[in-house]
């Protein structure tokens, strides 16, 4: 199994879900996250006494998949979260021991 | 404003208009402070929301009790040697009748003594913007009650109280530049210079939480001023107080849109912190000068102002001082350059006869302006640190490094402005008020039962 992990423009959402979702994916996991790239954050001015704000507000979206679809998913949430401009994030996988269905027991695939 | 400035009418009987007028203005004063509140109340961070909401509020209760017990016989009572004054009738208001006129116009002394009350009331709460974040409740509570007693109280009669030495020399402090403005950016001057920098100043990022919050409150500012300055005249029987209402307005918006250019040239962006601060360095720039300038003199008052606040607002990052939100910068420095620019602007055609250096009447308003400017700029600047170094090493101004960091605002107050918890954030309060088993009332059965039911 792998996890995948995708730090993303938060506007993007609803596109990587549809795009999951057509794909086959069942269920994910979504945080509001916070960070910077290489575009680095703004600047704000406040009577005249500027601010550097780094941050610049993300969403971390986190989905378990068989190692066989791993790639082909990082393509789909790759294509969906893409503008084309600074700041669309990064897609990653890691590879996972176990899963459990808390509710069933089940594990490893067929927990997903 | 001035006692004594009697209008020709021999004996002024009480006037209906101007007496509602008059309550009107005072109450529009009374929402300045709380408008005061919440200007101060979005600049600070969150975790500082609610002090300094209550560090205006405090001086609502506070000057208030004061004010009638002895403030107002202080500052507007018989003269004694041109530095304060005293008048047995005016302590705790005792010895007046609801009928009785204040003299030489057409209002009861009540309604004199209250309006010039709520001025005693935002005077001190102006100063709380230089102290954001770091001072104890119970200190600044302590503060404001001698401050008015030893400076507002004295000052006002020298400016405004017949035979005060301002008063009496000349000099024109039509609603409060120098008595008010020019007294708190003072005194917020004294006391920071004694308390010291918040933890983390001109390192950590001190951005202001709600610039709505900010907005609402120089919006009430706006709107009350208009009963700070149009009020000042005491009544509505000859046009001046026209005047200074069209003038209030015009110098705002002037101030305002300054303010914005300056920043936009500066710094690229016309923000909304900016446009909410130079409509409050306009106010406070036309207060004195309002009740003696033209339209157009109140447009170039106004934008002088603006620039100059905008300009030293920075003067804090380059001296060093914690002026946490700018009231050197805005009120002294907006209340002084109203206060000088009368020498320049008055036109000798509104509230009082003076001439300015424009209009014919040479360096001599010009000098008498300085003078108030700096006897109350000096005698404010003193009077305060020293109260504040009193205070610190007595009883201490300052809270713990800790608790700064913490929050003010749980440590004094026990509170937080915001609910922003998550998962387990609030605990059931340790007092639940159940309602008792027998309780009267049909409703109060129901919910025993429902409560019943619950347990089972």
């Amino acid at each position: 199994m792998k996890l995948i992990t995708a730090v993303v423009k938060p506007h993007r959402l609803d596109e990587i879900k549809e795009a999951l979702q057509a794909f086959g994916v069942h269920g994910l996991t979504v945080t509001e996250a916070s960070g910077y790239g290489r575009q680095r954050g703004h600047t704000e001015v406040y009577r005249g006494a500027e601010y550097t704000v780094d941050l610049v507000p993300k969403i971390r979206i986190e989905v378990l998949v068989d190692d066989a679809d791993a790639e082909q998913l990082i393509e789909v949430v790759v294509k969906a979260a893409r503008t084309g401009k600074i700041g669309d994030g990064k897609v990653w996988s890691v590879p996972v021991d176990t899963a459990v269905r808390v509710r069933t027991g089940e594990r490893g695939p067929d927990a997903l | 404003m001035p006692p004594g400035i009697t209008i020709a009418a021999d004996a002024p009987e009480l006037s209906a208009a101007n007496t509602g007028f008059m309550l009107i203005c005072s109450a529009l004063v009374m929402l300045m402070t709380p408008g005061l509140a919440f200007f101060y109340g979005g600049m600070v961070r969150v975790k500082s929301t609610l002090n300094m909401l209550m560090m205006s509020f405090i001086s609502l209760g506070i000057v208030t009790v004061l004010w009638v017990l002895y403030g107002f016989s202080v500052a507007f009572g018989t003269d004694h040697g041109s530095l304060f004054g005293w008048e047995g009738d005016y302590v705790g208001l005792s010895g007046l009748g609801i009928n009785q006129l204040w003299d030489g116009y057409t209002i009861p002394v009540y309604v004199f003594a209250v309006f010039q009350l709520m001025f005693a009331v935002i005077t001190p709460a102006l100063i709380s913007g230089a102290l954001a974040d770091r001072v104890k409740f119970t200190a600044w509570a302590l503060f404001i009650a001698l401050w008015a007693t030893v400076v507002y109280f004295p000052v006002a009669h020298w400016v405004w109280g017949t035979g005060g030495w301002a008063f009496e020399l000349g000099v024109i402090d039509f609603a409060g530049g120098t008595a008010v403005h020019i007294n708190a950016g003072a005194a917020a001057l004294g006391v920071i210079l004694v308390i010291g920098k918040r933890v983390g100043f001109k390192k950590d990022p001190m951005r202001p939480h709600s610039l709505p919050l900010v907005m609402l409150g120089a919006a009430l500012l706006w709107f009350g001023w208009f009963g700070f300055n149009a009020g000042s005249w005491l009544g509505n029987d000859d046009g001046v107080g026209a005047l200074m209402f069209v003038n209030t307005q015009v110098a705002t918006a002037a101030a305002m849109l300054a303010w914005l250019l300056y920043e936009k040239l500066r710094h690229g962006a016309c923000t909304t912190l900016g446009a909410a601060s130079g409509a409050v360095a306009g106010l406070v720039a036309i207060t004195p000068s309002g009740g003696s300038c033209s339209p157009l003199g109140a447009i170039a008052i106004g934008a002088i102002a603006g620039v100059l606040c905008a300009m030293a607002v920075g003067l804090k990052f380059r001296f060093g001082y914690d002026d946490s939100l700018d009231v050197v910068g805005v009120h002294l420095v907006g209340g002084i350059a109203g206060s000088i620019l009368v020498g320049f602007f008055a036109t000798g055609g509104g509230q009082s006869k003076a001439q300015g250096l424009f209009y014919g009447g040479g360096l001599e308003q010009l000098w008498k302006q300085l003078a108030g400017v700096g006897a109350v700029l000096a005698y404010s600047l003193i009077a305060s640190a020293v109260l504040a170094l009193l205070i610190d090493k007595t009883i201490g101004m300052r809270v713990s490094e800790d608790d700064e960091i913490a929050g003010i605002d749980q440590v004094e107050h026990a509170e937080t402005a915001y609910d922003f918890s998550g998962a387990g954030g609030g605990r059931a309060p340790r007092t639940a008020a159940v309602p008792a088993p027998g309780a009267d009332g049909a409703q109060d059965t129901a919910q025993v039962q429902r409560n019943k039911k619950v347990d089972a």
